[in-house]
């Protein structure tokens, strides 16, 4: 193994041992998401026994709130596993080690797919024996969409770090919040017709719309939704991009201004 | 002797015109325990951060065996590592995995064996599997030294690294340190506000006054120039001018 995958690797596990005996971050993985699960779910089938129009309610809600999710989880596995050293003042003994921003950055996009596949996992089998639903029964275009719905997760989580890394714990709150400034108009829980024009307008520009907009294609019809995944793929493509760049700069400001040892502070 | 640490009119201005530190340059050679002292304020943090690349200088040159920090960071931080009364570990982790995983950020060879040489050095293989919250302020400063010679580095950075122990842990840790540099010929660039240890510890000193060098050579010399009978003396001194 190389010097570089080695650093990487090291940086991952340091995070892994923080489950091994934290009852709080393991609440974390687990507790959160099941719960979203249960209520949410319980409300989905009470409503679709209500009767109604809407056919394969159950489905849409379900396949909707274990996918959001993913994006959530894939956020936070960056920005949360981030705080942890602020919290712990880890961060100088990290930053003066010979891992690079660049590995810095590989570590934690590795620990938040760990994180995504160990709360996934929980929820795709919890939603299967008490709803009966199978997310499995998207076939071929759960890859895709899952892909891009982590990609987006990414780009917020890294520029919610290089904001963090810059204005301190004032900025913590970011971490938890971010993500959901995006949910309106990602049109999770429904479609983006429903949503006033100027809504519409910013809904497009954003990946996590496409991605639901092509969930709900796949459950009517079954077919691949291509031109959802395609835009979809092609704003991440940028986004990623600028969000790295934007970690960067940020990175480099933080070093001239002389942050970098007062995060946390 | 050889130079390990070359600096050549380092500056740093904060927002533009704040100068921290003011064209300083020094040396330090291999083998040697190099002291920053000065009172608050005085550039020392700063110029600590600016040598492990965690703040870019505005002007000078750095170089650590003959390489530009700026260009050469992985090289470098590789072959030197850092300690700090300020800093900590991730409380979750057990000493011991704190260790492994520092152990492989510095692709330590033989880690296991190593870490089990370093607490056995420091008196503490008995809290090994102790996670670091458990562990009292002394027992951390010693975990974290640990964890700053795992990579048997050739410069070692120190910022206060004794400040929260109790007298006989801070005289047992310099000892260690004495020991460790006589043996492995490390050097150390350390700094401290207890001006006994440094008057102990440190094979010359660069004193520090707003941003700039005031005097810089073996303590006995620096206290001659000022004409004090102790480091402390001579600091309380330049602290207050007025007096």
């Amino acid at each position: 193994m190389s010097a570089r995958s080695q650093r990487i690797l090291a940086y991952t596990i340091r995070h892994l041992y923080l489950y091994k005996r934290s009852l709080p971050r393991l609440m974390e993985v687990f507790y959160w998401p099941v719960l979203d699960l249960l209520v949410w779910g319980f409300v989905t089938v009470y409503l679709s026994r209500q009767g109604g129009d809407l056919p394969q309610f159950v489905t849409f809600f379900i396949g909707a709130l274990i996918l959001w999710d993913m994006l959530f989880r894939s956020q936070q596995g960056i920005s949360v596993s981030f705080l942890e050293d602020v919290w712990s003042r880890n961060l100088l003994n990290i930053f003066v080690s010979p891992l690079s921003a660049t590995e810095y950055i590989f570590s934690l996009l590795l620990l938040s797919i760990i994180k995504l596949i160990l709360t996934s996992t929980v929820m795709i089998t919890l939603a299967w024996f008490l709803y009966q639903f199978n997310i499995f029964v998207m076939g071929f275009s759960l890859i895709p969409l899952v892909a891009n719905l982590i990609v987006m997760g990414w780009a917020v989580g890294i520029v919610t770090t290089a904001l963090i890394l810059r204005f301190g714990q004032e900025a913590e709150v970011l971490a938890w919040g971010v993500a959901l400034l995006f949910q309106p108009v990602s049109a999770v829980f429904y479609p983006v017709a429903v949503l006033p024009w100027f809504l519409r307008v910013i809904a497009n520009y954003i990946p996590a719309a496409h991605v639901f907009e092509g969930m709900r294609v796949v459950f009517t019809t079954g077919a691949f939704p291509t031109k959802e995944i395609v835009w979809a793929a092609g704003l991440n493509v940028v986004y990623i991009a600028l969000s790295v760049l934007f970690f960067y700069w940020n990175f480099k400001v933080v070093k001239e201004k002389g942050l970098l040892a007062k995060v946390g502070e | 002797m050889n130079v390990l640490v070359e600096v050549k009119g380092l500056t740093k201005a904060f927002n533009g015109f704040k100068l921290a530190v003011d064209d300083i340059s020094f040396e330090m050679y291999e083998g040697e325990i190099l002291g920053l002292i000065g009172p608050n304020g005085a550039g020392k943090t700063t110029t600590l951060q600016m040598l492990l690349g965690l703040t870019t200088p505005t002007a000078g040159e750095i170089r650590i065996f003959g390489l530009d920090i700026g260009s050469a960071r992985e090289e470098i931080l590789r072959q030197v590592n850092f300690s700090s009364s300020y800093i900590s570990l991730p409380f979750s982790l057990t000493v011991e995995e704190n260790l492994t995983v520092f152990s492989r950020l510095y692709n330590v060879k033989e880690h296991k064996k190593r870490i089990r040489e370093l607490l056995s050095i420091f008196e503490i293989i008995d809290i090994k599997d102790t996670p670091t919250r458990r562990l009292s302020s002394g027992q951390i400063t010693r975990v974290c030294l640990c964890k700053a010679l795992l990579n048997n580095p050739r410069i070692l950075f120190l910022d206060e690294p004794t400040a929260s122990l109790d007298p006989d842990i801070a005289d047992k840790t310099r000892t260690l340190l004495r020991a460790i540099k006589k043996e492995r010929g490390l050097s150390i660039l350390y700094t401290s506000h207890n001006m006994k240890e440094m008057e102990e510890m440190c094979d010359r000193l660069i004193f520090m006054d707003k941003g700039r060098i005031i005097a810089a050579g073996d303590p006995e010399s620096i206290m001659k120039k000022f004409g004090g009978r102790s480091l402390e003396e001579v600091f309380i001194k330049i602290a207050r001018p007025g007096q």
